[in-house]
This record gives structure tokens, sequence and C-alpha cells, in this order.
């Protein structure tokens, strides 16, 4: 695999890969959350079945903290080399086909990064407690938290450039891997545009139904 | 028509640059914009000073010679076209067009808007080549090609190396230059046996001579005066990845099977 790694286009794949599997666990970690307008005896059963299963837990973990490092370390290491690649910027530019999308994709992916550690202080090790943290009691924890706005507001945010993020990631991961079919308009990215819009909706609606008491 | 140009100037290679204004009080419509350089260049040597350098061979979009930055636009505004096929119908009356070389480590300017391109023809000497028997020309229809895999190949061959893709990406990256070169070699029949070592010797010396990575930004399908597709990349990425984890494939392949 190292020989991959260290050709550009193999960190590439290597992100496509990784980026592939973190959009995976979006989708399911967006289907589980739902579950909190089912109320909390349907939250609190889902996190139990989660630990239940402590092997599969740990190793979605596993291979969720490695795709995140891969992720991190080739985006950074491509950074790098694109800085390199253009010493001299221009004096004037103007975007022909750059989505804000495409162009926030560090800038974002940096964002992400912040977001998650937070995410994880928050609401699975309760290290940051805006609200009362009780183990296993996710929903009083998920409910607790996001009836304070400030604490809704960071998530609600961190999801628009969680979703602006998918917008690129959903479509490119699939063209770096070469799966893709060839299209009269290649730039054009309706399914990944449509799964950015469902897994940033669903995601945003949950700390809104709670501070506007939706979900209590 | 009256325009303003503010012109990158620079001596030589290494050397400081900076922009200078030049007025063409007279421009008409019908020029092209290389002729209003030609213009400006012989009022230029009429008072003494050094035209401004700027690299022209066919002046109909066919050579790749021509590229610049017009307005932060490679090959200026007009799509899918060459420098040299851009008139200033296209710009207003009284318009300052800001005028720059081809920005990248890989392509230093030798002089004013002149770069060095060469690192594109060490990609091509890397790998985009087939190697043919010399001799007498092969009858014409003893290689079948399919149909669809002759027009793909076409529109990637249609590249003519100017190194647009290249200025206008975001992050510098020569994919889509590298990439037209090994689809119209991939696509057909002829570049089947070095296929999978041509994709990896192509794509191991993009990375030697500095260029940037792929991000899927689409600038540099946008830029291309032939407007070939991003796709391309795709399939490079494929064809790499193939001969990278399938050895078994490009030692087939290497031996013409």
């Amino acid at each position: 695999m190292l020989f991959l790694w260290r050709a550009v286009v193999g960190k590439k794949i290597a992100m496509a890969v990784t980026g592939a599997i973190m959009i995976a666990f979006l989708i399911g970690h967006v289907a589980g959350n739902l579950l909190v307008f089912r109320g909390a005896v349907a939250l609190d059963a889902w996190s139990a079945f989660l630990k239940h299963n402590a092997g599969v837990l740990w190793a979605v973990r596993a291979v969720l903290f490695v795709s995140v490092v891969l992720h991190v370390v080739a985006a950074v290491q491509v950074t790098l080399l694109d800085r390199k690649a253009r010493p001299q910027a221009y004096a004037r530019i103007q975007p022909q086909a750059a989505t804000v999308a495409s162009r926030t994709m560090r800038i974002g992916g940096l964002l992400i990064a912040c977001f998650i550690v937070v995410h994880l202080m928050h609401l699975t090790t309760g290290t940051i407690r805006p609200a009362p943290f009780q183990e296993a009691r996710v929903y009083d924890n998920v409910v607790g938290g996001f009836h304070i706005w400030w604490v809704a507001l960071i998530y609600v945010v961190a999801m628009i450039v969680i979703g602006l993020h998918l917008v690129h990631g959903a479509w490119s991961w699939l063209r770096t891997l070469g799966l893709s079919r060839p299209k009269a308009e290649p730039l054009q990215r309706p399914i990944a545009a449509a799964l950015a819009i469902v897994i940033w909706a669903g995601f945003t609606a949950i700390p809104l139904a709670i501070l506007f008491g939706l979900v209590r | 028509m009256k325009l303003v140009l503010r012109v990158w100037r620079q001596k030589e290679r290494g050397a400081p640059g900076a922009f200078s204004r030049y007025e063409a009080p007279d421009a008409s419509p019908d020029m092209s914009f290389l002729e209003l350089l030609d213009v400006i260049n012989e009022h230029l040597i009429v008072s003494g000073e050094q035209p401004i350098a700027f690299d022209h061979d066919c002046r109909e979009g066919i050579c790749g010679s021509c590229g610049m930055m017009i307005d932060g636009v490679a090959h200026g505004p007009m799509k899918a076209t060459a420098t040299c096929q851009l008139h200033l119908r296209h710009f207003r009356d009284g318009d300052e067009i800001q005028v720059e070389p081809w920005r990248a480590a890989a392509f230093p300017v030798i002089k004013d808007l002149v770069v060095d391109r060469g690192a594109l023809d060490h990609i091509i000497a890397a790998g985009g080549f087939v190697t043919a028997q010399t001799g007498s020309a092969p009858d014409g229809n003893a290689i079948l090609v399919p149909k669809r895999a002759a027009e793909e190949a076409m529109d990637a061959a249609a590249c003519i190396g100017c190194g647009a893709c290249i200025a206008a990406c975001p992050n510098g990256s020569a994919s889509l230059f590298t990439a037209a070169k090994i689809s119209h070699l991939g696509l057909l029949p002829q570049g089947q046996p070095e296929r999978a070592r041509r994709v990896v010797a192509m794509v191991a010396q993009m990375d030697r001579e500095g260029f940037g990575n792929c991000s899927w930004h689409g600038e540099c399908e946008a830029a291309c005066p032939k407007s070939i597709s991003i796709d391309t990349i795709v399939r490079m990425n494929r064809d790499w990845l193939a001969a990278c984890i399938m050895p078994k494939e490009k030692s087939r392949s290497e031996e013409g099977g």
C-alpha cells in the first residue's frame, strides 16, 4: 500500500476511500439520530444496542479513527504540495467552474475536524457539559444540550459546513476512484447534492426541533 | 475602440517582474488579441522600448503556443478558444485588461508572457507514445477501432498542450493534460500493449515536475480551448489504480497479449 501513498494520485485515492467510509458512517449516524423523534425509549434503546455490541462498536470506531487520520494527513500533504506548485499567485483570477463547495473543502475540513472533537467531548464523553450529562441517557443529554441556543447554533452551523463538504466530496470520491461513467456534463452532481441535502436536513432538524420545543 | 492593458513585464527567468500599463487608443473590434499586442509592440519598438514577449505560432488555435491569463481567465473570456482566436469585440470600449503569464512552479517565466512548458514534454517523454514498427504505412483497416473508442480518443487527442488547464487549476495540477494523453492512447487498440506502463510512468513524471493535485474544481475543463472533459481524469485514475493493484494485468498487457 505504501507505493500507492507515495504518488499524489494515491493520496487522493486514500482520501476518496476514507471519505466514502465517513459518508457511509454519516448515513447510519443520521438514521440513528432521527430516533430522537420517536422518543426517549427508542433513542436510548438504540444507544444501548450499540454499547451492547462493544466489539463491533469499537471496530467501527477504529475504522473511523484511521479514516479521519488518513484523510487529514493526505489533505495536509496535498495542500502543501499545491502551495509549492504555484509559488506566485495571480494578480487577478476569475474562477469559471469551481463551486463554493469545492473552494471551501480545506477550510471546511479544518472546521469539521474541530467540530468532531467538540461533538465527541459534548455527547460521547461528556467532558464539555453545557447541560447536565448522564451516562446512557442519550435522549436527555441531547435534549438538555440543544435547549441552550448557542449549543444548537454550533451544531446548525457545523451541519452547513458538513453539508457543503459533502456536496463536493460525495461527488468527487467516485471520480478520484475512477468509478464515474463519462457524462455530457461531468460537473453536474444531482445524486451527491441530494445526498448532502438529506444528511444536512436530518442532522439539522434535531437541534432546531429541540430548540423550538417540538421535541422535549 | 480604446483599450488599456496592464501587462506583466519580466526581463528574464528568475528576475523580478511587474505590471506595466499600455494604452491602445484606436484598436479595432475585429482585431485578435494577439494583433492588439502586435500593435502595442510596434509602438514600443518605435519608441525604443522592449516589445512585449509572447508565444505565438499558428494563430488559428491548433498549435497551443499562445496561452496567457487575460483578466484572470486562461485564454480570455471566450469559451473553447485559444488566445489567438479571441477578438476584441468581446471587450467593451475603455476596458482595462490584466494580462499575466501562466503561473506554476513547473512553468517558469522566461520573459514577459512566455513560460517554459518543457515539463509537459517530460510527461510525454515518460510514456505518451506508442511503440510502433516503422516502415510503410499499415493498411487502413488492418486494426479495427470501435466507433465509441475512436470518438473518445479523438476528443482527448484534441489537446494542443497549451497548459491552460494547469494555469487555470487552483492547485496547479497537470491532471487534465496528462489524462488527455493517457485517454487518447489508452482508448485505441494501438495503445494497449503499453497502457499500464504508460499511465504509471506519466503520473509519476507529473509528480516529479512539481504539479499540484486534482481536487475536481473543474477549472481545467472550463479553461481548455479544446473543451477536453474531466472524465479523462476519471479514466486516468482508473487505469493508474488498475495498473498499481493488478500487476497481473500489467505484465499481460506488457507482453501484448
